[in-house]
């Protein structure tokens, strides 16, 4: 199960046009947290907020739509947001937080609900997590060393980031630039080549835009919470959906990446042990099926 | 069920349940399993951990009068001397200059089958730990450990306090056995040197940290910031009560127990 375990596998996307224009690929993120929150199913969302860096997010509390859209899209590097969590419950109030996690955030957030130590009555507010589909992250000043030296382009122009067919994409008003991945590889954080997570696995729903051609997203309905969510969303039309068999490049790709991640991930983590360094998760030699997110 | 074979049964050799502390498994565990024998022993800790304990209000009254027997416990026994008991939660650390405290502490040892240490104060020293003595009515008392610097314990629970919704979870799985569930906690009776430098030393240094801002948000104290999406510590305000580490998904991470606890 390289893909993690789900209910539901869909091509998707927001059938709300200002989203459209302003998310990432299909909205999936924005969208469910627009009508969640409409609908009072969460009383706030945790999201990477924008900041007065540009493109250094910082993570809010979004208690409307408007808040939701104007942290849309992608940013590609830290925003802590588990932080905020703590934060949206006691300061903000909030009974039914929803929050948004890339893979490493959401077993944060998990390991926090199983063990929740030092964190009081915060566990049982997490209503809604959406994870993003995640293959690294970037510190800030590395994607800021890239876009100027590589791309030669002044960090202030940006207009949107993407990743997408083995190319980093920076668009700007005038011209839409590239760099191979495999040149960005390097700037990755450290911390991310351990990461045995490509598809948010423990998310309510993961959503990303490989698998689906764009404008459209994958999206994963794992559990009852994310099904609960997902299907009303469809059925009240904010959320149009496709069967993955009849979309390109489906779901082969995303297994292919997920299982690169994987096989990359075990690697270092099996060379990271024969070192004597620590990592939380266990060697290839010590779990029946290597390639498990253990 | 002798004492023998109650602590052979925390100790794995029982049929483990699948979920956790529910009002179903309360009762469940109530009709079915004869009742552990409880102590609470006080040592030099604040009482916070043994409020948050009653703040399991859902479940308290079945707990404390269904599942358990209070055996032993300054305000809650009118006992002086120190019975046999199946667990033993301890509070607070162990002041050295405390003859007492020593005695108590020893004694435990010998009475309890798993000896328990309850919060930070305990589990890690916490706060007890900046102590240099001055004060009254014993102004000589300065030195203070983590109770697992003179005594074998058994299981640790840090948190500052710890929360509630730990303490039943931990409560009930030791009543069902769930072994599974009380690992980390076992793993964590030897971790009495917290601090939140940890998360530097043993974290951003061993290159595992991912800037996801879950100590930060453990911390209990506001000791901790993310800056450059790495945490930072403000040592002034650090307690060394040791829950970021241990909140930290890329200290030890409890894969099989999240999956099953969210049906995946």
């Amino acid at each position: 199960m390289v893909l993690g375990t789900y209910k539901e596998v869909v091509a998707a996307r927001s059938t709300d046009k200002q989203i459209q224009k302003i998310a990432q690929d299909g909205g999936i993120v924005s969208g469910l947290f627009c009508y969640a929150l409409d609908e009072g199913l969460i009383d706030g969302a945790v999201v990477a907020g924008p900041s007065d860096v540009m493109w250094k997010p910082e993570p809010m509390v979004a208690m409307t739509s408007d808040e939701i859209l104007a942290a849309a899209g992608t940013k590609y590097t830290f925003s802590p947001n588990v932080w905020m969590l703590k934060k949206a419950v006691r300061q903000y109030g909030l009974e039914k937080v929803g929050t948004v996690a890339i893979p490493c955030q959401s077993m944060g957030i998990r390991k926090m609900q199983s063990y929740p130590f030092g964190v009081r009555f915060v566990a049982d507010k997490i209503a809604l997590m959406l994870g993003i589909f995640c293959m690294e992250n970037f510190p800030y000043e590395s994607l800021r060393t890239f876009i100027s030296e590589k791309a030669g382009v002044d960090f202030d122009l940006v207009e949107k980031l993407d990743i997408g067919k083995g190319k980093f994409w920076i668009k700007t008003a005038d011209q839409m630039l590239t760099i191979p991945l495999k040149e960005t590889h390097g700037y990755e954080q450290n911390g991310c080549k351990v990461c045995l997570d490509y598809v948010c696995e423990l998310a309510d729903v993961s959503t990303g835009s490989v698998g689906t051609p764009d404008g459209w997203s994958t999206v994963f309905v794992r559990t009852d919470a994310g099904e609960t969510v997902f299907k009303q969303a469809v059925e009240a039309g904010v959320i149009e959906t496709k069967s993955m068999d009849d979309v390109k490049p489906g779901l082969g790709l995303l297994e292919k990446l997920a299982t690169d991640k994987k096989t990359k991930a075990m690697k270092v983590i099996d060379e990271r042990k024969a070192m004597g360094l620590p990592v939380p998760f266990k060697g290839s030699g010590e779990k029946e099926d290597p390639l498990a997110n253990v | 069920m002798s004492i023998l074979a109650r602590i052979k049964s925390f100790l794995g050799m029982e049929a483990k349940p699948d979920k956790e502390a529910s009002q179903e498994e309360v009762e469940k565990v109530a009709e079915e399993k004869a009742k552990p024998r409880i102590g609470y022993i006080h040592l030099s800790g604040c009482t916070g951990d043994g409020m948050s304990l009653t703040e399991n209000y859902d479940i308290l009254a079945p707990l404390l009068t269904d599942m358990v027997d209070i055996v032993y416990g300054q305000t809650l026994v009118d006992l002086w001397e120190m019975p046999e008991m199946d667990i033993a939660l301890v509070e607070g650390s162990c002041c050295l200059q405390d003859e007492h405290s020593l005695h108590e502490l020893k004694e435990v040892r010998e009475k309890a089958g798993l000896v328990v240490a309850f919060g930070s104060c305990a589990a890690t020293g916490c706060f007890t730990r900046y102590s240099r003595g001055g004060q009254q009515a014993q102004p000589s008392h300065e030195s203070f450990v983590p109770i697992a610097d003179l005594v074998k314990v058994d299981l640790a629970i840090p948190g500052c306090p710890p929360s509630p919704e730990i303490i039943a979870k931990t409560v009930v799985a030791a009543i069902n056995g769930d072994m599974d569930y009380l690992q980390p906690m076992m793993d964590l009776a030897g971790y009495t040197e917290a601090c939140g430098c940890d998360l530097q030393t043993k974290v951003v240094n061993q290159a595992l940290c991912i800037g996801c801002g879950t100590c930060a948000m453990a911390c209990q104290t506001r000791a901790l910031s993310m800056t450059n999406g790495r945490p930072e510590l403000n040592s002034d305000r650090c307690i060394k009560c040791g829950v970021c580490y241990v909140q930290c998904p890329r200290s030890w991470w409890p894969a099989e127990r999240i999956n099953q606890d969210l049906g995946l």
